[in-house]
């Protein structure tokens, strides 16, 4: 494995300094949203619905070999973009550091507060929440 | 000489606000609007010196405050243009009621083979407490459909009203998403024709339009504090003298009775039987400012200049590409519901925040069957409401905005 779950929350947050305005980042933010590979329509089940989003959000999270194995989706690109900040974290890593890693910290880290606020219910704390849990 | 509209917004102090550093924005009125300084003022007076329970002590502050809870139903009364005060009933908001209504009206007196008109634009609040009421009484509950224009079609109305055993009419004055402002009085006077009562969900309906239930001759028309520039956890409704003291207490508790002993009581006569508890005495004196603030701007200057700037905001907004207006209903009050392309509107009211300070709302605005009617991308809609205090240069910052929103969520 080349980066650990750390390193690669540090490679996040340098590419997030670069970006200057809010602009720069909700662009950031939007393309990786859209560059995240769609789940299969059968795999958005209400089984694997994430519940207290706003948005629909879908995940369905494997412990492999390789580590954890993370497909979400959701019908919101910025949604979907803060999936995949996720997902690059955590994609085949030990399930056991994903369960320990502080995700609002590392949110707070980038600015993305207010994606935390509980008025907001774009679904990140339940996404996180629901990311460890099922790993547990 | 014509109002000073910009003197008039500086009356809100959270107009001054900077949101993401840009100055606030705020269109989002339609799900509660701001409040101007003096009901703030007022509040704070009374809790400072004017405040004690009412209707109970004999002593100065008691007096003080019941005096102004009570000119709070008076100011209600002027405003919907009911003949007594007694007809004002006050709740924690226009939902509570709504039920009171579902429950110590229709629940009480209707049953198998009677029905309850609905009608496909309603909030939840205008539909759920007649579906709980409907499953405890047994009474059927029936749909007034919409044209496409985002009207109701007023020939089914007709018809069922004649084919059925309809006993009430619950209806929007003005539809929370679509804007449609539905002909109330030809509604009501249908209604009566066939001997049914008609209710008015009057939340947005008060807000841009003059109400007077007397001529409208409405049987309930409720509304909501918080959206006149009054405090959240108050609202109001109208009802006639006659059918208000027929009805039975929803809740039982202090205040609502006229005697008690241990096994039976007898009630007081309404309003004051439809408010048990100590009431939301400061949120009362707060509407009272705020319905005293938009008398002396003049309601009608307020919406004239809704109106204009609602025309102002359609024309705006048509011009963005691929956005589409929902709802085109010839009378129209000033909330706008869209959709951008095929953009999710919880995106869209995101970026409109974070880049532009404009705060909309963006969901189903509690009218999930009508986003599901009207087969809306996402089930889902972003909703532009205007409040007195917006100008020409909020609609332009909303479509600058939306239009850098739209390059960047385009692919």
């Amino acid at each position: 494995m080349a980066y650990t779950l750390h390193d690669q929350a540090v490679i996040v947050r340098q590419n997030f300094e670069f970006l200057d305005s809010w602009e720069e980042k909700y662009q950031y933010i939007i393309d990786l949203g859209k560059s995240l590979s769609v789940m299969d329509e059968s795999a958005k089940t209400e089984k694997n619905r994430v519940r207290g989003c706003m948005s629909q959000v879908w995940m369905c999270v494997e412990r492999t070999q390789d580590g954890i194995n993370l497909i979400a989706d959701s019908d919101a690109v910025i949604v979907r973009g803060l999936i995949a900040l996720v997902r690059n974290l955590v994609q085949g890593q030990p399930p056991d550091v994903v369960a320990g890693f502080d995700f609002i910290d590392f949110f707070q880290q980038l600015g993305l507060d207010r994606q935390l606020s509980p008025n907001r219910r774009n679904g990140l704390v339940a996404f996180v929440r629901h990311l460890q849990k099922s790993i547990n | 000489m014509p109002l000073d509209w910009s003197a008039i917004r500086t009356d809100f102090p959270a107009l001054a606000l900077k949101v993401n550093d840009h100055p606030l924005v705020y269109l989002d009125s339609g799900a509660s609007a701001q409040k101007p300084q003096c009901v703030i003022d007022s509040m704070v007076e009374c809790m400072q010196s004017g405040y004690a329970n009412v209707h109970r002590g004999l002593h100065y502050l008691s007096e003080k405050a019941t005096s102004n809870y009570e000119s709070a139903r008076d100011a209600v009364q002027r405003i919907l243009g009911a003949a007594d005060p007694a007809e004002i009933v006050f709740g924690m908001n226009a939902t509570s009621l709504i039920n009171l209504v579902a429950h110590s009206y229709a629940a009480e007196y209707f049953g198998a083979g009677d029905t309850v008109l609905i009608s496909a634009m309603e909030h939840h609040a205008n539909i759920v407490p007649w579906q709980i009421a409907a499953r405890r009484a047994g009474f059927d509950l029936g749909v007034i459909p919409l044209c496409v224009d985002g009207s109701l079609d007023q020939e089914v109305y007709r018809r069922l009203l004649r084919d059925h055993r309809v006993r009430l009419v619950a209806v929007t004055h003005t539809s929370n998403v679509l804007g449609t402002v539905n002909p109330i009085a030809e509604m009501t006077q249908a209604a009566h024709d066939v001997g049914a009562k008609i209710l008015i969900d009057g939340c947005q309906g008060i807000v841009h339009q003059s109400v007077d239930v007397q001529s409208l001759d409405v049987d309930f028309y409720c509304g909501a504090g918080h959206k006149l520039y009054g405090p959240s956890g108050i609202g109001f409704l109208f009802g006639k003298a006659e059918i208000l003291a027929e009805m039975p207490p929803m809740l039982g508790g202090g205040d609502m009775i006229d005697t008690v002993d241990y096994y039976q009581s007898t009630w007081a006569l309404p309003p004051a039987r439809f408010e048990p508890g100590t009431p939301p005495i400061i949120e009362a004196i707060g509407l009272k400012a705020a319905i005293e603030y938009i008398e002396t701007i003049g309601l009608s200057e307020i919406f004239a200049r809704e109106a204009e700037l609602t025309v102002t905001l359609l024309e705006k907004l048509r011009e963005i590409p691929s956005l589409h207006v929902h709802g085109d209903a010839e009378h129209r009050a000033g909330l706008v519901s869209f959709s951008l392309g095929s953009a999710h509107p919880y995106d869209v009211a995101q970026l409109l925040d974070q880049l532009g300070g404009v705060a909309v709302r963006a969901g189903h605005h509690c009218a999930m069957p009508l986003h599901n009617l009207l087969n809306i991308p996402h089930h889902a809609t972003v909703r532009a409401s205007l409040g007195l205090y917006n100008t020409r240069e909020d609609i332009d910052r909303l479509c600058t905005t939306l239009r850098k929103a739209q390059r960047m969520l385009e692919d």
